[in-house]
């Protein structure tokens, strides 16, 4: 639905949504020029959290930027965790072993579903409906117990080490993560989809609302849920496959419709394809080290440069490095998917209604640190 | 034809004289291949003949990358003056499936073929090459068939004028990561509509990713 | 009728008393029933079970200072928090609780609260105005809008009801549904078929005059920071919220009265002022139900809504009541 906006240019206005505004999760700011309640320049400005990561980068030793990695996205650490180090261990040819692979995985995906469960509560939140927030926080406190347990933080995980991990799984862990699946899977259907997703209201604003083409999506750089919601068969874990992915049976969840509801509904059916995922590390979980052996304390990785790329919740993450032959990267460029996922906003929310650009801005799961960096 | 095979096709459109000397090699391989299947008689001379050809051919194409790519897995580099070119690496050592150096000039051009052919652009980046006085602008592409293609496009520019046209106008999705390169590394993107710094402050004037940088 | 000047000034303390304790006692009742919910406790540290929380919010709100930003208009910004609470207060005095409990039985009380009624919505407006704040004014100009388009449909239903009673005095709408839930009007089909639909109409029209989530679209949070009370701190944002909870109150009161009996037991037995209360309360506790199970409607879809679905089915209960009374 467009309506076209007629207005003398005198009669516009400007709002700014942030940086401090319940909607934006963070510190973003949009400058929005509003005609009414109609949207005619939607232009987000961004580094309100920047804090030059990739310098970072550059004066320390690769090891201690690790802690780093965490801090961008907070609610898929693991991910770019494992981003890093793949790029790492790719420049320094460090070969894994078997177990510590499954055992990145499993955490990995426990990790996106926390990120999806946070993204389903703080979405429905824009949306206004406050009590499913208590829901996916009483599942996602499970996960985050579960991770604690094996990581030794609840948020900002620092889990992976090059060539492995940093901890052994222990049968408590399995089981705790066992129950888990088991106790997700029976909530699903009841409260996620029959209490929430099949709500006449929820359907009603998110339908058509915050379309995006799939050429919109290209022209974009748009990668993970966003550009699976718009009909774009692409998920890393399946185009380029990395870790011990090819070994599961899961589906890519792809819908066509490339409205709010499409994005919204493939960030569900990736919860039970992570549950998916999951379930069948745990049964082909091998024995084994969870550390390579040999690795050295100070990396010299040699000089080239090395791109590794894995699938957050957000989208593609991207790790380029470029080596020189030192202890430290001479630079590594940190590619976040939400920057890109965000670049299109302004074009798309043009014409729309302010509650539907919030809606869509939560459809697109912002995390303004990941975007600052 | 494999997508890393047609991509790399379509970017030989940049470097005519890559294209020429594959195109030579390859019609003196199909000719090698004739007379072989032809006369198998032929002397070992002609033969011998079109293998030094063959070796020709990897010299004038990918020779100055040549060194850089299979020579790495093994040695150290020698950081070696890489010619102009595409390049096909190896994806389980470096991430990526083809890597273009090209001119400054060019990355527009290259910009054109790889939205011709359905890529995306993943990021742009600079690195400061402070040693050698110049900036690398590295613009990742990549696209969502089944089969995995990344593309690398590289471009070196003088460190004290450092400028390369904007492909914004191409990809938009480009407007944002050439700002922020020109935060970070100071390089001006000529044409580039608004180049204002997007993640350092509005009145920032310091490029913090310069290797010469004090804060 | 006693007309010594003591029954106004004992009905007027009673009614405040009530008014009061509702506005402070619902914000509870709305933490509890919230808490209930979302399977947490709400307030428990106040008192027993939290109940001297709305006592420590007040002292709270009364404590602090009344901020006045700059660039506001300072005589409609400190007006329109008082304009709020007092229509809302006012309209205490016509509803009758009971037979014999009643501020004032005014012949046209019906009108009269639909009046009080649009003032609450011109507090919005001025609030929202003087605030000198882009959200207010968004919130203002939602609000208007939203309750100028429930209005409509709401007046019809209750032209509706007053055809079926032949009078606009409550306390003659209320007798005329004594004894047995099959009296009262939600149930009376031989006045009309569509009287459940109107009861529907005229529920979601109340949940949407008193900007009660879903239809929240004056305050909306996660659009609007806080709409018309962004700007309002201490006391100011207390008499809003004040008037909120009473125009709640008001409009349970109303839909009791005009669909479900007033004071009448639903079989028929000893009929009195605890019927009427629990009425309202099951009333009230709806409300505060679906504020914390929806999300909230987008604005346009909410005018929609009104204009073309709630009007035209009241126009249609409208005609059908007035064939029906023609012919029975």
């Amino acid at each position: 639905m467009t309506v076209p906006i007629q207005c003398r240019p005198d009669e516009v206005f400007v709002l700014n949504l942030g940086p401090q505004h319940p909607a934006t999760h963070g510190v973003l700011r949009v400058k929005l020029t509003m005609d009414g309640e109609y949207i005619v320049k939607a232009e987000p400005v961004l580094g309100y959290i920047h804090r030059m990561h990739e310098k970072m980068a550059e004066a320390g030793s690769f090891a201690q930027f690790m802690p780093n990695t965490a801090r961008m996205d907070y609610l898929h650490a693991l991910a770019y965790n494992h981003g890093y180090v793949l790029a790492v261990e790719r420049a320094a040819g460090i070969e894994v072993p078997e177990r510590a692979e499954y055992i990145r995985v499993i955490t990995v995906e426990l990790n996106r579903l926390s990120s999806h469960l946070l993204w389903w509560a703080a979405f429905l939140l824009d949306l206004g409906g406050f009590t499913p927030l208590l829901y996916a926080f009483d599942d996602r406190e499970r996960i985050l117990d579960l991770l604690e347990r094996i990581t030794g933080s609840r948020l900002t995980y620092c889990y992976f080490r090059f060539g492995g991990v940093y901890n052994d799984i222990d049968d408590e862990f399995i089981a705790g993560t066992r129950d888990f699946i088991k106790r997700l899977r029976s909530r699903l259907p009841r409260m996620y989809h029959d209490l929430v997703t099949h709500n006449i209201i929820l359907i009603k604003r998110l339908k058509d609302i915050g379309f995006i083409t799939p050429e919109q999506c290209r022209r974009y750089g748009a990668t993970g849920p966003v550009a699976r919601g718009s009909g774009i068969n692409y998920d890393v874990r399946k185009n380029e496959p990395y870790s011990v992915y090819p070994e599961f049976d899961f589906d890519v969840p792809v819908y066509t419709e490339c409205d709010s509801m499409a994005r919204y509904m493939v960030r569900m059916d990736e919860i039970e394809q992570s549950l998916r995922i999951i379930e069948q590390a745990l049964d082909k979980l091998p024995d084994g080290p969870v550390k390579a052996k040999k690795v050295p304390k100070i990396l010299k990785p040699p000089a080239g440069d090395y791109y590794a790329a894995v699938e957050a919740a957000r989208g593609a993450f991207g790790c380029r490095l470029v080596c020189d032959g030192g202890k430290s990267a001479y630079r590594l460029k940190l590619r976040s998917p939400t920057f890109c996922n965000l670049s299109l906003f302004g074009e798309v929310a043009e014409g729309m209604l302010l509650a539907d650009a919030l809606a869509f801005m939560g459809s697109l799961d912002l995390v303004i640190p990941e975007i600052d960096r | 034809m494999s997508i890393v095979e047609e991509t790399r096709k379509a970017l030989l459109q940049l470097f005519p004289e890559q294209a020429a000397a594959e195109a030579e090699a390859e019609a003196a391989a199909a000719a090698a291949a004739e007379a072989e299947a032809g006369a198998e008689t032929e002397t070992d001379a002609e033969a011998e003949l079109t293998v030094s050809e063959e070796g020709g051919e990897d010299a004038g194409g990918e020779e100055a990358a040549g060194p850089a790519k299979p020579a790495k897995e093994e040695e150290p580099v020698e950081e070696g003056p890489r010619e102009n070119g595409v390049l096909v690496t190896d994806h389980a050592a470096r991430g990526t499936h083809l890597d273009v150096l090209c001119d400054p000039d060019q990355v527009v051009e290259a910009a054109r073929i790889m939205d011709a052919a359905g890529f995306f652009l993943e990021a742009i980046t600079g690195v400061d090459w402070i040693k050698e006085d110049r900036m690398e602008v590295i613009y990742d592409y990549n696209q969502t068939g089944p089969e995995p293609c990344r593309v690398v496009v590289r471009a070196f520019i003088p460190r004290a004028n450092p400028e390369i046209p904007t492909i914004s106008d191409i990809l938009p999705g480009a407007n944002w990561h050439e700002r922020e390169t020109h935060d970070f590394f100071g390089i001006k993107f000529q044409g580039h509509p608004y180049l204002v710094p997007l993640l350092l402050p509005e009145d920032a004037d310091f490029h913090p990713l310069l290797k010469d940088f004090t804060p | 009728m006693d007309t010594s000047i003591w029954r106004p000034i004992i009905y007027l303390i009673c009614f405040m008393a009530f008014a009061g304790l509702n506005a402070a006692y619902l914000g509870w009742c709305e933490r509890k029933g919230a808490g209930r919910i979302q399977r947490r406790t709400g307030p428990m540290e106040v008192g027993f079970h939290g109940l001297l929380q709305p006592l420590a919010d007040g002292l709270k709100l009364m404590s602090k200072q009344l901020l006045v930003p700059e660039g506001v208009d300072h005589i409609l910004f400190r007006i329109a928090p008082i304009l709020a609470m007092i229509p809302a207060l006012t309209s205490m005095v016509v509803i009758p609780f009971s037979d014999n409990i009643q501020g004032r039985a005014l012949e046209l009380s019906v009108l009269l609260l639909f009046a009080l009624a649009s003032i609450g919505m011109i507090a919005i407006l001025i609030g929202g105005w003087a605030s000198g704040n882009k959200y207010a004014v968004i919130s203002a100009a939602r609000a208007v809008s939203q309750n100028l388009a429930y209005e409509i449909p709401m007046l019809i239903t209750v032209i509706t009801i007053v055809m079926i009673t032949g009078s606009m005095n409550l306390q003659d709408i209320a007798m005329d549904q004594q004894g047995g839930f099959w009296h009262w009007n939600i149930f009376r089909f031989d006045k009309s078929i569509f009287m459940p639909v109107s009861f529907i109409i005229f529920f979601i029209c109340s949940v949407a005059e008193t900007n009660r989530a879903p239809f929240d679209m004056a305050e909306a949070e996660s659009e609007l920071i806080a709409g018309f009370m962004t700007e309002y701190s201490s006391m100011g944002f207390g008499l809003f919220m004040m008037g909120e909870y009473l125009n709640i109150v008001v409009g349970a009161c109303l839909t009791t009265i005009l669909f479900l009996g007033g004071w009448s037991c639903p079989f028929g037995l000893f009929p009195g002022v605890w019927w009427f209360l629990i009425k309202i309360y099951i009333l009230i506790f709806t409300f505060i139900w679906i504020r914390w199970t929806y999300p909230r409607t987008q604005v346009y879809k909410l005018l929609n809504l009104s204009w073309k679905i709630l009007i035209p089915f009241s126009l249609v209960n409208l005609l059908v009541t007035a064939a029906f009374i023609k012919v029975f």
